[in-house]
């Protein structure tokens, strides 16, 4: 837990608390901070000033029956909702994204697997599966993407990640992220939208793979 | 015995005692608020009050996640009604961080909650300090209506006022994970 070096800025740790993160993202950045004591204190230091600005709203007058009716549901059995827990390197918000199950692995090419965990209008969560030594295809981003490593580590042009480290990319990097010896390197890996690939077979597969 | 807030008291007894008098003066303290800071994003009143129907039957049920030496009341509360709101109108659920559950049984440790409500009262004096425009862009960040790049775009937004705070609550995880081990 000590030895992370790359955090969650602070403008996205505070639009992660008012919900302003697409839902890729904030998946990312709940892992993060699942894994992270730093993030988890900024993250806390964020809720603390919402809650003061609850606490200097001015009062609003509630309809009659209202507080009445909150109190008369107050034993009503509710709705099991499922809380998932961490099971191995996945955080509980990996765990939730896979139902409890442990992940289930494609193959992409060149010995790297993925297993998606959502896809949607607003992007993309997956993990993936890269051996020693190899790289994540060569592309640039059209919106942000964020980077979890749960195992192992890899390195790209701008650094050194190891597991915990998140890394985030906006439109202006392209970068060749690859896998470091040792164990292979699983990472969460979450996009506002689909990343654009510079090889031209990788570009053809996109819409197949779905990456 | 220790003076603790009367909302942090009234929560203690309704996760400890199921205490429906307590529950029902947090209710009173925020509730009303509560509806206020919601429709400051343009919601109806209708749809506030269901938001915060629904934050305050959470506030019951999950009380049992609430832990004092970690959070205020209304920080708590606030990150209930984000994600209530957010699950509300898109019909999804947010991702959450993990729990870091309090063992049961913890006895509260009176310096650390009183050591949180002294800076939040360093964070209230902050917040009622601010000009009035200051004022209405946090409000709009904390409740979602900044993008992140705007967020970032923002040098007015006071975001040094967190600063201390951070260091007092990374202080507080290492302090009770050391103590769960
Ligand atoms: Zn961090
Ligand atoms: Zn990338």
């Amino acid at each position: 837990m000590t030895s992370i070096h790359h955090h969650i800025p602070d403008h996205l740790l505070l639009a992660f608390a008012s919900g302003n993160l697409s839902h890729p993202l904030a998946a990312a950045v709940a892992s993060h901070v699942s894994m992270c004591l730093e993030c988890r204190a900024a993250l806390e230091a964020h809720q603390a000033i919402g809650g003061e600005l609850i606490e200097a709203s001015p009062d609003t007058a509630l309809s009659r029956d209202m507080k009445s009716s909150v109190l008369a549901q107050l034993d009503l059995p509710e709705a099991p909702v499922p809380e998932y827990r961490r099971s191995g390197i996945y955080p509980a918000p990996v765990m939730e994204a896979l139902k409890g199950r442990q992940p289930r692995w494609k193959k992409l090419g060149a010995g790297v697997r993925q297993c998606i965990l959502s896809h949607g209008v607003e992007g993309s969560v997956r993990l993936l599966h890269i051996p020693p030594g190899m790289a994540v295809p060569d592309h640039g981003h059209s919106g942000l993407e964020m980077t979890l490593v749960l195992q192992g580590s890899f390195s790209d042009e701008t650094g050194h990640f190891g597991v915990g480290d998140i890394e985030i990319a906006d439109d202006d990097l392209e970068h060749t992220p690859v896998a470091d010896q040792g164990t292979p390197c699983i990472c969460l890996a979450a996009t506002e939208a689909p990343l654009r690939f510079n090889a031209f077979l990788p570009r053809l597969l996109q819409p197949i793979f779905r990456i | 015995e220790m003076d603790m807030s009367p909302e942090t008291t009234w929560m203690l007894a309704v996760r400890d005692k199921r205490c429906r008098e307590s529950f029902g003066a947090l209710f009173d303290h925020f509730a009303p608020r509560l509806k206020g800071f919601i429709m400051r994003s343009g919601t109806t009143a209708d749809q506030a009050e269901e938001i915060v129907q629904d934050v305050m039957l959470t506030v019951w049920r999950k009380a049992s996640h609430f832990d004092p030496h970690r959070a205020q009341v209304s920080a708590w509360i606030y990150q209930i009604a984000r994600n209530r709101h957010i699950d509300i109108m898109r019909k999804e659920r947010r991702p959450v961080p993990e729990a870091l559950k309090e063992e049961p049984n913890t006895e509260p440790d009176a310096g650390q909650i009183l050591a949180l409500e002294q800076e939040t009262r360093v964070l209230k004096l902050a917040i009622s300090r601010l000009s009035e425009d200051q004022r209405d862009l946090i409000e709009k960040a904390y409740l979602g209506e900044l993008s992140h790049t705007e967020i970032q775009e923002q040098t007015g937004l006071p975001l040094g006022t967190v600063k201390s705070r951070i260091r007092l609550g990374l202080e507080r995880l290492r302090h009770e994970l050391r103590e769960l081990r």
